[in-house]
């Protein structure tokens, strides 16, 4: 690895992330008066920048032989879902669904 | 339900069961009778190298395109003149459900398959593929699947829904028959092996091409079947759940797509497509590889623009999984809806745009040599070019509501799958015909077929544009004097004739060239310049003694002209090969069993035939054979009886 230094900058900077993240979901559920629907947005977004945080800096998923495979892997799947799952429903659930 | 066992009371299937029965009884009797079941079950039946398996699928394309094309003569005779009775409605809608079957699935796939599997490893300078007993599990899925599908029509009854199969005329309450479980079943385990082919090359292609070979210098065909076999892993799954789906609705009284108790018929339409409209770019990508090859290869030029040729490939195949709405703009989607998908529909053209102006380049001041291979790509590039202009025109969802479910809908799609597809395998059969068996096809009778095939494709086609534009709608049986339509349907009638007589002459061509064509082409007739000439023809079972060093595109072509392209006595080790197995022709059988059951809605005895498929799996994680090896010094002794020198 190339950045071997004596302080795990990274993994400081992520566990005080991932608790920034989980504190801010918990203080947006409990703390604030927005609809149901907007709360659930909010921590769903807060949830994907979680995920990553916890792949990127603690599983390592950039780092190693297959980094980059991992890297085109997900992105392909996340690719393949968003088409497949968010694609149906757009295409069957406006025009002749909505009349 | 309702069925008869063997479809009865019409005189042609009557003669049709009566002509398979004799001609299996003929077929057994002459392989005992010359004494080559051993022979078959060692060399053919049980074996894993790629080439076999490879000849294999082109075989059964062959035998599946003469089926699909006698299915396309009965309805082009069917509508040669107004008012005729030569089949009644019913069958006339079994046909054309099993035409677009039987040529999309089990004549175009296992053609491309079958090529992929010759060439790619010899390509890439490898001596197989990555899995190979998976190769040929995908192999014998597909084959018993297609026979599965095939005996539709003489047992049970073909489906007749459509090769679409859409619901809710697709499910029990419309269709009670079960000649829509056949298709239900049989494509499910076709798709099977072709998910295995996917993954198994994609992993061939990454992880076996010979040192210094990158990913920028592969062969324009090897890129092709990369992006297609990623694409069939991206949309064979949907097909997968689609079809379980509609097996649930039809066998086990669940209601995925039926309006009754909460279902949606439109659902079964946008899975399918979204499946269906990467599948066309699947069959056409690797058709377009082997164009780029031949071209170059026969105008004695490096294929022009060959980043972008690869730009526009992966561009093509991103852009395919984001176009499948176009095939049902008038469900009467939202307009933000319809006008995306005309957006990335008409997208595509420009990728397909670039590619045919990279043709058209690599030709520029090259030395065009008039051979077979090289017609068959001339005659794409304009045949081509107008399906895909009518496809611009079926892309405006506006202009779609004129045109949709029309002939000129037929028209357009023949005339992009035809050029597209079937002129490409006849292109490379004709380029590596040596290469797979030795011997060249006849030139003289090639012209034949290819003049007959391509006036005949133009005839057939051309004239349905016009029906089309008249209105006539696709899947009528018949039609009356007052439309108008008779001359043109009558000459496309004897258009398809000319294209039969077209096939006819490849026949004869296959014969005669087996029969009588010189066994001495050399290992690379065509003065060629990708890997797989730089071995002999046939190629032997090893591949490449030594394993080639790449350092260029078109290495072979450099080797030759800087006289590198020997081997040396020294590098020749013994060489690691796998051996034969049995289990994946058992193990296809058994889907085939178990899926015969199924489409007859016998579960308890399909039940215990998929032990059987469970039993193989079972079998073939204890099986520790390792391969064998092949001696260095029977390695030489058949690379000097080509060589010559060594």
């Amino acid at each position: 690895m190339k950045k071997q230094s004596m302080f795990p900058l990274n993994h400081v900077l992520g566990f005080v992330l991932s608790i920034a993240l989980t504190v801010g979901a918990v203080f947006i559920v409990y703390q604030t008066d927005f609809s149901a629907s907007v709360k659930m947005n909010i921590i769903g977004t807060l949830a994907i920048f979680q995920a990553l945080i916890q792949l990127i800096m603690f599983m390592h998923i950039t780092e190693g032989k297959s980094g980059g495979i991992n890297i085109i892997n997900i992105a392909y799947a996340i690719f393949l879902a968003i088409v497949v799952v968010a694609g149906s429903i757009w295409v069957l659930t406006t025009g002749h669904a909505a009349m | 339900m309702k069925y008869d066992f063997f479809v009865t009371g019409d005189p042609i299937i009557l003669m049709s069961q009566i002509g398979i029965g004799l001609t299996m009884i003929g077929l057994i009797a002459l392989i005992t009778y010359l004494k080559k079941w051993t022979y078959l079950w060692k060399e053919w039946f049980t074996t894993v190298d790629h080439k076999k398996i490879g000849i294999m699928y082109i075989i059964a394309g062959v035998l599946m395109f003469f089926r699909g094309g006698v299915d396309g003569l009965m309805m082009k005779a069917q509508t040669s003149r107004p008012g005729l009775e030569l089949l009644n409605a019913q069958h006339y809608d079994e046909i054309f459900t099993t035409h677009g079957i039987v040529m999309i699935l089990f004549m175009a796939m296992p053609m491309l398959i079958g090529i992929m599997n010759v060439l790619i490893p010899l390509q890439i300078g490898a001596r197989d593929v990555a899995f190979p007993k998976l190769n040929a599990l995908s192999f014998w899925s597909f084959f018993v699947a297609a026979l599965l599908f095939n005996i539709s029509f003489v047992i049970g009854g073909s489906p007749d829904a459509g090769w679409t199969s859409y619901f809710p005329l697709a499910g029990k309450e419309f269709s009670p028959d079960i000649g829509n479980n056949y298709y239900a079943i049989a494509l499910q385990i076709s798709g099977i092996g072709t998910l295995a082919t996917g993954i198994n090359f994609i992993v061939t292609i990454l992880k076996m091409r010979a040192p210094g070979m990158k990913l920028l210098k592969m062969p324009m065909f090897t890129w092709t079947s990369l992006v297609t076999s990623v694409l069939i892993v991206a949309a064979f799954p949907i097909l997968t759940i689609a079809l379980l789906m509609m097996t649930l609705d039809r066998m086990f009284g669940a209601h995925f797509f039926t309006v009754a108790a909460g279902g949606d018929p439109m659902l079964w339409l946008n899975l399918f497509w979204l499946w269906g409209h990467p599948e066309v770019y699947i069959v056409v990508l690797p058709a377009f590889g082997m164009f780029s090859e031949v071209i170059a290869t026969f105008s004695r030029k490096n294929l022009f623009g060959y980043v972008t040729m690869v730009v526009s490939i992966v561009a093509i195949a991103f852009l395919s999984m984001l176009v499948w709405v176009h095939h049902f703009y008038t469900m009467g989607n939202s307009a933000a809806v319809n006008s995306v998908f005309s957006i990335t529909t008409m997208m595509i053209a420009i990728p397909t745009g670039v590619k045919i102006f990279n043709w058209l380049f690599t030709m520029r001041k090259g030395k065009i040599q008039f051979s077979n291979a090289m017609l068959w790509s001339l005659a794409f590039i304009p045949c081509f070019t107008i399906g895909g202009v009518t496809g611009v025109m079926l892309a405006m969802a506006a202009a779609d509501y004129q045109y949709h479910n029309t002939m000129f809908l037929v028209a357009h799609f023949h005339y992009v799958l035809i050029p597209g597809v079937v002129f490409a395998v006849f292109a490379g059969l004709y380029y590596w015909w040596p290469k797979m068996f030795g011997f060249a096809l006849n030139e003289k009778i090639g012209k034949w077929h290819f003049w007959l095939f391509v006036i005949g494709f133009n005839l057939t086609f051309m004239p349905m544009f016009f029906v089309g534009l008249d209105g006539m709608s696709r899947r009528m049986y018949t039609y009356s004097e007052s439309t108008g339509w008779a001359p043109w349907l009558g000459f496309s009638a004897v258009g398809s004739l000319v294209m039969a007589a077209g096939f006819a002459a490849l026949v004869y061509n296959l014969y005669w060239s087996f029969r009588y064509a010189s066994r001495d082409v050399g290992s690379d007739p065509w003065d060629a310049r990708t890997l797989e000439w730089a071995t002999a023809s046939p190629v032997q079972e090893y591949n490449f003694a030594v394993i080639p060093e790449v350092t260029e595109l078109d290495q072979f072509w450099k080797d030759k002209k800087e006289g590198t392209n020997k081997i040396k006595k020294e590098d020749i080790k013994d060489i690691h090969m796998p051996s034969n197995s049995a289990v994946p022709i058992i193990m296809g059988v058994a889907f085939g069993i178990v899926g015969f059951f199924l489409v007859f809605e016998m579960f308890i005895l399909s039940a215990i035939f998929s032990v059987g498929i469970i039993a193989c799996l079972i079998a073939n994680s204890f099986d520790y054979d390792d391969g064998y090896h092949i001696p260095a010094k029977k390695v030489l002794e058949t690379e000097r009886k080509w060589r010559g020198d060594l």
